[in-house]
């Protein structure tokens, strides 16, 4: 699907700045950026930096690729809790698919996601990496 | 509320269907459940489709389609909840006839997923997942269910085996299922040696990409009766969401979408899990199918893995799971997959599954849990004999 700039430009807050909503009654943060606070209904918010550490706490390794991805595959997936809770999405990269594992420390890093060649945008945003580096 | 019964039914031809068109194919389905219902009218139309506009570029369904059954200017809707579209179009029939507003509805759902390429499907199927935080990152559906999987076998030493046997029971029942896309046996070692789609996910833990349409008729007792045709009631009917993206859940290996519905729709059927004599639940994948039986309370969790091993929910157990074969073996025309479950508990409360299919000792209490996404929604129905 065609990625249209304001589209992508909309999620820099996200994706380029780890910027996430912290409730003031809850404490609770939660990204991306909401409105309301799911468990309180609370409105009233400041909005945090999320920390760029954290553990996977699942993953898998996508073999078969959509074909926007199709010649980064095979390629790991991981869900991480940060060290302030939050739980995020992203590809596990600088490591071979195999050294993947639940438990895993890694860092959030700004990485290259996708394009679209010819002209089209480039979408940039967060990938994990191991920490043994 | 007036109590609400299933009447009819009627399925098209499952599989890769190139001959037929998504008109057709509901067409077929929806003049297979008139017919088998012995109606001579209807009130309403409610159709179950994920993406029409995506698979055939063809949005309008309560139009185009009841048109093309032969009921125009039927006032008719297309209901949506992605792989749940079917089952929340049955919710829809059911309330519309319990309300008093209509007396005669039909409930359908169809999917023409193989006019795409696969690649195609596979960016259909992933608008059902949260398209900025999961598929911006190259998630797919297996990748998804498989995340669940590691979660699930970390958490509880669910096996590769456990997941095998969901896939071996599904096909050895669907081999009786005459509607069945696959209908024939598999191992538990030719799961194992298929092909990896996402790890721990190999191909023969996935259901197919289907084309197909079912079609229920939803009415009155009165009516019903009048009818003279066998029917049965639909006593429970409940809706449960969650989360869309997956790492928001609480726990990712339930489905708190499918509890809420079930522990809702129970109740309203005043009944206990244990009341229900089978199940036909929403396999999309094999852990699924593990995940769901927990999260329906039937197994405690981490326990449905051991359950299914020790043929607990096999067709001769004491908990049938998905005795057409599911999604698995059955296919997955994702619209019309929670319509179909409503056929196939209408077929065994009836006692007219197929080909040695049925479930013994007249089973007198069926549930359907039909969800979407990665369990972001969830539709159960409490169904029992007349």
């Amino acid at each position: 699907m065609t990625m249209f700039s304001s589209r992508n430009w909309r999620e820099y807050q996200h994706r380029y700045r780890l910027e996430a909503s912290k409730f003031k009654k809850s404490g609770k943060t939660y990204f991306p950026k909401r409105t309301v606070d799911p468990e309180t209904g609370d409105t009233e918010q400041e909005i945090v930096k999320l920390p760029d550490e954290g553990k996977i706490v699942t993953y898998t390794v996508i073999r078969v690729a959509p074909s926007k991805f199709a010649d980064m595959a095979p390629y790991a997936l991981a869900i991480a809790e940060l060290t302030d809770g939050t739980r995020l999405m992203a590809q596990v990269t600088d490591c071979d698919v195999e050294q993947v594992k639940i438990g895993m420390d890694v860092r959030v890093e700004f990485r290259r996601i996708q394009d679209e060649g010819h002209h089209g945008v480039l979408s940039y945003g967060y990938k994990f990496v191991p920490k043994w580096f | 509320m007036r109590d609400v019964c299933i009447v009819g039914v009627g399925m098209s031809k499952w599989g890769e269907v190139w001959r037929k068109s998504m008109r057709e194919l509901h067409t077929d389905a929806a003049l297979a459940a008139i017919k088998n219902a012995g109606v001579d009218h209807l009130d309403g139309l409610y159709v179950g489709c994920m993406s029409g506009g995506l698979f055939v570029g063809q949005e309008h369904l309560g139009a185009i389609l009841s048109d093309y059954m032969g009921m125009r200017g039927l006032p008719a809707m297309r209901v949506e909840s992605a792989c749940a579209s079917g089952g929340m179009a049955v919710r829809a029939a059911y309330i519309d006839v319990a309300s008093g507003m209509s007396d005669i509805v039909m409930a359908s759902g169809v999917e023409k997923m193989t006019d795409v390429s696969g690649d195609d499907a596979t960016y259909a199927l992933a608008t059902a997942a949260d398209q900025e935080y999961e598929v911006f990152h190259g998630a797919t559906f297996p990748g998804l269910y498989a995340m669940m999987a590691h979660a699930h076998m970390a958490k509880y030493g669910t096996t590769r085996e456990m997941l095998s046997m969901v896939a071996v029971k599904n096909h050895r029942n669907g081999a009786r299922n005459p509607s069945a896309q696959y209908p024939f046996e598999i191992t538990a070692e030719g799961v194992a040696k298929s092909v990896l789609i996402a790890d721990p996910l190999h191909i023969l833990d996935c259901s197919p990409i289907t084309d197909g349409a079912a079609a229920v008729i939803v009415t009155t007792v009165d009516v019903a009766k009048k009818l003279g045709k066998p029917y049965i009631k639909i006593t429970g009917s409940a809706v449960g969401t969650d989360t869309i993206a997956l790492a928001q859940r609480e726990d990712m290996t339930t489905i708190k979408a499918a509890t809420i519905a079930t522990q809702k729709a129970l109740k309203a059927a005043d009944k206990k899990i244990d009341d229900v004599n089978f199940a036909e639940v929403h396999d999309c994948f094999t852990i699924a199918e593990i995940v769901v039986a927990e999260s329906i309370g039937k197994y405690e969790p981490g326990k449905a893995g051991q359950a299914i091993l020790a043929c607990d929910t096999s067709l001769e157990g004491r908990f049938p799971m998905n005795p057409s074969g599911g999604l698995k073996s059955k296919g997955h025309p994702v619209g019309a997959t929670g319509v179909a479950q409503v056929v196939e508990v209408y077929k065994q409360l009836t006692g007219q599954a197929e080909n040695g299919r049925q479930i013994p000792n007249n089973p007198k209490v069926g549930m359907t849990q039909n969800m979407g996404g990665s369990g972001a929604s969830s539709v159960v129905h409490i169904m029992e004999v007349a």
